[in-house]
């Protein structure tokens, strides 16, 4: 077929492909990473060659031709998948081989931290990476494996001291133990809230679907609460709550405090009803009508009705509720930093304070990591069972 | 046996089964049919409390059903719902399973009720047992849900349209399998369908309803020579009435001593098959296995209001 072409064979371009290739390469041109003599200071960018040299040359060579190969549409989707990993190793890799080349020996002051350059070439290939992955549809065994592997190959690059000189790992180093603290503190708030919602609205979705005279009301208040803007609502529950822990004998002892962990928790708690009790009811609802009627009218009582099969029949759209309130409760117990309440807000926060944006990213780097993981595990379950269970039964 | 006394059910004003009553002797079949929409599902979906009767009762062997708890009287009632109402979570054999495990059997036989249903309505159980209801096809799920009704061998069956959805051969062995189970058990079966051929080839008595009304329930043969009202007649269907008269009988009842040529018909074919082979074969007379003659004037005969075979 070759030979039946023109000379001039168009070569049909893949528009993902170009994308990637043009953030990429705006990457490859703007600086790599920052150098600051220490953490305080306006610092100047180095580019790849700038900071490596020779290496920099090869690695900003090999980066750009990893680009390129994806812009023709007919590429395999494999290739892509390869290339574009590659493309975020050696990216890591060179912000690591950057810090160490530009901090002067033995200096624990200064800092280099990514830049531009390292944020867009990141994306770009992360970017290349979903795609290439959505275009070959693993099984849902390899896809678990994949996110095991990256999983894993995380911990393997930050354990390897290969980014010891980059600035967020320095703000780390000098805060191991905290870290460790109110990373356990993040998952705490986090998945405490959501474990609190679901044993509030599991059961409160259920009684609204029993007795709809009360779904009004009851989805309406919660709608409200969501409306609610966070700050807000801790403006209201500082007072309430230090007003409880003062007057209620026995209130501060179990935890009740206008400050700290436990109004974080609550405002978490409330964020989540909203979404636990809706898909709960909507998932009862949607129970197809003969599976219900043929429970009932083979001789189950409401419970085993309820029990054996309209609950596991809502499986699916409860899982849906646990992820959107897992994701957003990562994200949102941030603002816990705010009112003393630990996660890894409070670096956020203090960093702002500080304005040190390497401890900023110390705070919103592992949320992040964090939400997403959750986010990617919970759609692999919701998508298998799914697959199990035939859409549309 | 089921005695439904003056049964009424009303939505808002509209009254939707109005005053009826029959009974079905132990060990009957009573078959249901009338145009959609003229409360049969209702009918029996108050038999077991699934539609709380207005006013009249309901009697299972002398009984009152409202006196028992409405999950005890469930689970003895097989009840096949109309369009399968599979649990689409559960497998087949957990579907099937179903009763026997609210009635606590054990695992051992459960097992073994779930195989010998499957074989019965000729679903492999090694290869459906397992299955979720999404992966069958549409008659396979009402086999399913059949056997889900019998599986805890109920004295008393309840099915609506139970074999819509199959193809007219499966169709035909899917009714002689139940006529069988239901004969050897001795079952009470009261059956909803749209299909008359069925009605008649299943029903011991055949109620006719319009509207909310009963307005006949009779023995096949009085609906087909003596319909109570045009309605009837008309639901019946007139140019099928001789060939359904005919199936009411085997060619054994009209046997008569004699010789005649060609292959013979069994006796216990129906005088519709022994009609069908004499048309087809352009024969008079038909020799019967055993001995005997089967004539086309005799058939011609039985296929009139008042033939040979009204008298039982
Ligand atoms: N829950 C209900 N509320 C109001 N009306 C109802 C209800 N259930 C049934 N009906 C009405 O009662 C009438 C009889 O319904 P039913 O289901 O008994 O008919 P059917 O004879 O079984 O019809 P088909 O052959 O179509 O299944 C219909 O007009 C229907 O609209
Ligand atoms: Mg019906």
């Amino acid at each position: 077929m070759a030979a039946a072409a023109p000379a001039r064979a168009r070569v049909t371009l893949s528009r993902p492909g170009v994308l990637f290739a043009a953030i990429g390469l705006a990457g490859l041109a703007l600086p790599l990473v920052q150098f600051r003599a220490n953490r305080i200071v306006a610092g100047e960018g180095a580019s790849l060659p700038g900071a490596l040299g020779g290496w920099g040359w090869i690695a900003a060579a090999a980066l750009a031709a990893a680009l390129l190969v994806g812009v023709p549409a007919r590429t395999p989707a494999r290739l892509r998948l390869a290339l574009a990993l590659g493309g975020v190793l050696v990216t890591v890799a060179a912000l690591g081989a950057s810090a160490g080349a530009l901090t002067p020996p033995g200096d624990r002051i200064a800092r280099v931290s990514p830049s531009a350059g390292f944020w867009l070439l990141g994306l770009a290939f992360a970017l290349a990476v979903a795609d290439a992955l959505a275009r070959i549809g693993l099984a849902f065994r390899q896809r678990w494996a994949l996110l095991a592997g990256a999983v894993a190959v995380v911990a393997l690059v930050l354990g390897s001291g290969l980014l010891d000189d980059v600035s967020v790992m320095r703000e780390y180093q000098a805060r191991r133990d905290v870290f460790a603290r109110e990373a356990g503190r993040h998952l705490l708030l986090a998945f405490g809230s959501l474990g609190a919602a679901l044993a509030v609205g599991l059961p409160l979705g259920i009684a609204i679907h029993q007795v709809p005279r009360l779904r009004a009301g009851v989805l309406g208040g919660l709608n409200i609460v969501q409306t609610i803007p966070s700050l807000a609502l801790f403006g209201i529950m500082i007072p309430l709550f230090g007003w409880v822990a003062a007057t209620v004998p026995g209130a501060a002892a179990a935890g009740v405090a206008g400050i700290g962990a436990f109004p974080a928790l609550v405002a978490l708690f409330l964020y989540s009803l909203l979404p636990v009790v809706s898909n709960m009811v909507v998932g009862l609802s949607a129970v197809p009508h003969g599976a219900r009627d043929a429970a009932v009218g083979l001789g189950m009582t409401r419970a085993q009705v309820l029990a054996q099969v309209m609950i596991p029949l809502t499986l699916p759209v409860v899982l849906a509720a646990v992820r959107i309130v897992l994701v957003q409760n990562i994200g949102l117990a941030v603002i816990a930093g705010l009112i003393g309440g630990g996660g890894f807000g409070s670096f956020v926060f203090q960093g702002l304070n500080q304005t040190a944006m390497d401890l900023v990213l110390l705070g919103t780097l592992p949320t992040i990591a964090l939400a997403l993981v959750s986010g990617i595990a919970l759609d692999l379950l919701v998508a298998q069972l799914d697959g199990r269970r035939g859409r549309g039964t | 046996m089921i005695e439904i006394e003056h049964l009424t059910r009303r939505y808002g004003d509209r009254t939707v089964v109005r005053d009826v009553s029959l009974t079905v002797g132990r060990g009957q079949i009573a078959a249901l049919v009338g145009t959609s929409g003229s409360g049969k599902t209702t009918l029996l979906r108050m038999i077991n409390r699934l539609v709380q009767p207005t006013a009249g009762r309901v009697l299972i062997d002398g009984t009152d059903t409202a006196t028992v708890p409405a999950h005890l009287l469930r689970r003895r009632i097989g009840y096949a719902i109309q369009g399968h109402g599979l649990f689409p979570h559960r497998t087949v054999a957990q579907n099937i399973a179903t009763v026997p495990r609210l009635l606590g059997w054990d695992a051992a036989r459960i097992r073994a009720r779930v195989d010998e249903l499957l074989d019965l309505f000729q679903l492999p159980p090694v290869e459906f047992r397992d299955r979720l209801p999404h992966q069958l096809s549409g008659g396979q799920q009402q086999r399913v849900g059949v056997s889900r009704a019998l599986a805890a061998r109920p004295d008393l069956l309840l099915m609506d349209e139970p074999f819509g959805a199959l193809d007219p051969v499966i169709r035909a062995s899917a009714q002689a399998d139940l006529r069988r189970i239901q004969r050897e058990l001795g079952t009470t079966l009261v059956i909803v369908t749209h299909d008359i051929d069925e009605a008649m080839a299943l029903g011991d008595r055949i109620g006719v309803m319009d509207q909310g009304l009963l307005l006949q329930y009779a023995p096949p043969r009085a609906i087909l020579t003596d319909p109570a009202t045009p309605f009837v007649a008309r639901l019946i269907g007139t140019d099928q009435r001789p060939f359904h008269l005919l199936s009411l009988s085997r060619v054994a009842d009209l046997a008569t001593p004699g010789t005649a040529d060609g292959p013979p018909v069994a006796p216990d074919a129906s005088l519709r098959d022994a009609l069908a082979l004499c048309l087809w074969s352009g024969r008079g007379a038909l020799p019967v296995q055993g001995g005997g003659v089967v004539t086309l004037e005799a058939l011609r005969r039985a296929a009139r209001p008042g033939g040979a075979g009204a008298d039982p």
